[in-house]
């Protein structure tokens, strides 16, 4: 097996050749927040925008999720311009998410908690007002309910449906700030042809798709 | 039959010359009417048909063709008529009336109608030429050569004039040769970018990867830009050709032009212009003659903006939802259905094959020493001369918006006194709105910048595909800032959280202040939001959304704050900051225009039978102003609303 040798925050790390930093980073126990990124993806999506880091002789950070290892790379996770764009993304998802914590399924299994405790950011956005589009909850599901409010449009739950089980149930709707998950002409679930995998579920890392 | 490959172009072109004579255009003479999207809704087919109808009534033998769009939109419907004996001449604003008439008189009383020419097309001894005028002795057409002086529906006009000669040259050289020619004339991508055109061409015809994948951008999206279009519609086998040229230089054996279904009439001539190219035998198998194939798939998009970005395109092609991709890798690598495909603009692939014909040396001896050869841009806005112009890079914005376009027009007010002159009021230019959504404002202090991808870039606007969007003094920024941001998050895929919640609190932002009720606050938010888009977003889409709010931001920080700590519009456009306002002194007892103009009843007549206007009802929606005869001008727009003058209740 071929590797390289880099550094993260200081610390050596020996990794596999071809492997993304964020994949390289997280097996070594260093905490890059991400939402969207699957390693076995074979090309990155990139959607979430918050897995940002700085390498050593670029001008400008640049997502970990897509960027590949090199020897002797430098790589620094929390320097002040990784912060800053960080802080403005995952305030922006914060933005467009109801923080009802208590009420919510993925209650202490959520990424946005996990986000939030490790970079020490607080869940409620403090510099933009919240917009929230209060769109209808699906219930039509025997087995799971999917709440568009709650989704922060990582697109896992689409990946898996359509790229990986090809069943193709599910896909993105709409455009702008208005863009959703959803089936071909946002009909109910249960009408779609949905054959109850429950894999979509199992990947969302909100509550946006949950048991009932 | 002709064995080698220019002989077998010369025998095609030999048909395609006999073609026009065999049917009289020499003997009799030719009517040439522009009849792309944008004259025919100025009424061109009207037009065209008064020609034939006249001709046939008359008894006139003279031939009558459709041609492509000659980019002065401001005199459409256009055309030019050829008769022997004299130049040909070229009018502007016609109707079906004087187009029946012109042939009348020019026909059969031999008088040329002067007073609607525009000019003579050729040098001569009894009409002033076109090229007198500073429009066009300053334009140099390299580009839109053809258009508005080819049939696009016919293959034989495109041949004639040497088309095709391009792909003959290809054919007849090594592909490093061709490669070598285009980076000798120094092309430049005209998408946007201004990306090296023979380096891109060199990384794909390197990748030894097969299939491989040529693709025309035709999605062009921006708000007022429409030079691809043009190009699509009057001179489509320049692409085409470009199009196999780069198949064949790369090594590719298909291609597709994806163009947005908004454009029919493009659609149409593009997919006729493909099965004329089939049956003259240069696409499809064995091109001219040799052992090389190529063929063209017209694409339709489904009218998104953002899939004018290269990796939505093919996401889209591939029949997926037009999302961007990140890149590397970029298509020249993994394009296409994974393969290495080559992405150039419309301008770019209609620009090759002239390049080929004329010598890269001809085209590199125009422009500046980054930017080489010519810029078209589409002028729209307040502008006296909207059209197409195409100049050499290193013009300057002022040469381009004064001396090409005419400047701002004043606003003309007719009078309601019979035999009384129209009243005239200048407008001062007040910014030029470069690159579309994704471009940048540029006030006054910017005009005497001479054009060039990195110049431009450097003021925080971008070349862009070419849209131009004048303002004057009664565009405001702010507004202008909002409704280019709006289109940008309407039009966002919704992929990246920057591009998707980032814009749309922007908007909301810029909004709040359109209102008169941002804070000084928001503006650094504002700033905070921009740069952190443009570092975080996924795509070039969300990257320079927010140029036009940046440079606003920089250019006219003062309006910004005219209307956050005054409430007040400088430029008067924002509705909820002004009101309108009938000055007493001026107001005209006896006059009741602005009375039957009102669409919501908000003006009343006062007892001394002055008008007033009640701005409980008033919608603002300017009909009263317009109403008011220009001699008593007594409907002003105040702001802000605080200076509103106080309406006496006891008046009503």
């Amino acid at each position: 097996m071929d590797t390289v040798s880099l550094t993260i925050n200081g610390k050596q790390i020996v990794t596999e050749k071809w492997k993304k930093i964020l994949w390289a980073a997280l097996d070594n126990g260093i905490f890059i927040p991400h939402l969207c990124a699957i390693e076995q993806r074979p090309l990155p999506f990139a959607a979430c925008r918050l897995c940002f880091v700085e390498i050593e002789g670029r001008d400008e950070p640049v997502t970990s999720c897509t960027e590949e290892v090199s020897d002797g790379m430098v790589v620094y996770t929390r320097t002040e311009s990784v912060l800053r764009l960080v802080r403005m993304g995952f305030e922006m998802i914060m933005s467009r998410h109801p923080v009802i914590c208590k009420d919510c399924p993925a209650n202490k299994n959520c990424a946005l908690q996990e986000i939030a405790q490790q970079m020490g950011f607080k869940l409620k956005p403090k510099r933009l007002l919240q917009i929230l589009p209060e769109l209808p909850v699906d219930d039509s599901h025997p087995l799971f309910t999917y709440n568009p409010n709650l989704c922060v449009l990582c697109g896992q739950c689409i990946y898996v449906c359509n790229e990986v089980l090809k069943k193709e149930v599910l896909d993105f709707n709409f455009r702008g700030f208005m863009t959703r998950v959803g089936t071909f002409q946002d009909r109910p679930l249960a009408d779609y042809g949905c054959d109850s995998c429950l894999k979509c579920v199992e990947v969302c890392p909100v509550g946006a798709l949950s048991i009932k | 039959m002709e064995k080698t490959i220019r002989g077998r172009l010369e025998y095609l072109k030999t048909e395609a010359l006999k073609d026009f004579k065999d049917k009289g255009s020499e003997a009799y003479g030719a009517i040439y009417v522009g009849t792309a999207t944008c004259g025919r809704s100025a009424g061109s087919m009207e037009v065209f048909h008064a020609f034939e109808e006249a001709l046939k009534n008359l008894d006139i033998k003279a031939r009558t063709f459709h041609v492509g769009c000659h980019g002065h939109c401001y005199a459409e419907p256009m055309a030019v008529v050829s008769k022997p004996g004299w130049p040909p001449i070229l009018y502007g604003y016609l109707t079906p009336n004087r187009a029946q008439s012109l042939i009348k008189r020019f026909f059969n009383e031999e008088d040329p109608a002067l007073e609607w020419a525009l000019g003579a097309m050729k040098d001569n001894d009894m009409i002033p030429t076109v090229y007198e005028t500073p429009r066009w002795a300053m334009e140099q057409r390299f580009l839109l050569e053809n258009c508005g002086a080819i049939d696009p529906e016919n293959i034989n006009h495109y041949i004639a004039r040497g088309g095709y000669g391009g792909l003959a040259y290809t054919l007849e050289r090594e592909a490093s040769k061709v490669i070598d020619e285009i980076k000798s004339s120094g092309l430049r991508g005209l998408g946007g970018a201004g990306f090296d055109t023979w380096r891109k061409w060199d990384i794909c015809r390197g990748n030894s990867e097969s299939p491989k994948y040529v693709i025309c951008n035709a999605d062009e999206g921006d708000p007022g830009a429409f030079m691809d279009r043009t190009i699509l519609e009057s001179d489509p086998h320049a692409v085409i050709e470009g199009m196999i040229i780069a198949g064949v230089t790369i090594g590719a054996e298909s291609g597709y032009v994806y163009v947005r279904k908004e454009y029919p009439l493009a659609v149409s001539i593009m997919r006729r212009a493909v099965c004329q190219a089939r049956e003259s035998g240069l696409l499809g198998e064995n091109i001219l003659g040799s052992r090389i194939n190529f063929e063209i798939v017209i694409n339709q998009g489904a009218g998104a903006f953002v899939c004018g970005e290269e990796t939505a395109l093919i996401a889209s092609i591939e029949g997926k939802r037009g999302m961007p991709a990140p890149r590397p890798p970029y298509p020249a690598k993994r394009g296409l259905w994974g393969r290495p495909t080559l992405i150039n603009n419309v301008k770019t692939l209609a620009l090759i094959p002239k390049i080929l014909i004329q010598g890269a040396e001809n085209f590199a001896s125009l422009g500046t020493d980054r930017c080489k050869g010519t810029a078209v841009f589409a002028m729209a806005g307040k502008i006296q001369d909207a059209g197409l112009v195409e100049v050499p890079f290193g013009t300057t914005l002022r040469g381009v918006i004064f001396d090409l376009g005419g400047g701002v027009p004043p606003v003309i007010k007719a009078s309601n006194i019979p035999g009384e002159k129209p009243i005239t009021t200048k407008k001062k230019f007040k910014a030029v709105q470069i690159g579309g959504p994704s471009g940048g404002c540029l006030p006054e202090a910017f005009l005497d910048t001479p054009i060039c991808f990195d110049t431009i870039f450097d003021t925080g606007a971008i070349m862009g595909s070419g849209g131009m969007v004048i303002l004057d003094e009664d565009n405001c920024a702010v507004e202008t800032a909002r409704y280019f941001l709006e289109f940008t998050q309407k039009e966002s895929c919704g992929k990246c959280t920057f591009c998707r919640i980032g814009t749309k609190h922007m908007l909301d932002i810029l909004t709040k202040i359109t209102k008169g009720a941002g804070t000084m606050d928001d503006l650094d938010m504002l700033q905070e939001l921009a740069e952190t888009i443009r570092q975080g977003s996924l795509c070039n889409l969300g990257k320079t959304a927010p140029n036009p709010v940046m440079t606003t931001l920089e250019y006219f920080k003062d309006e910004y704050e005219a209307h956050i700590v005054e409430q007040r519009c400088p430029s008067l456009e924002c509705k909820d900051l002004i009101a309108y306002y009938i000055v007493p002194e001026k107001c005209q007892r006896a006059c009741d225009a602005c009375v039957g103009s009102c669409p919501t009843e908000a003006i009343y007549t006062r007892r001394d039978r002055l008008k007033a206007i009640d701005q409980e009802k008033c919608v603002k929606c300017t009909n009263c102003m317009e109403a008011c005869p220009p001699q008593y001008d007594a409907v002003i727009k105040v702001s802000p609303l605080s200076e509103l003058p106080e309406s006496k209740a006891d008046e009503k």
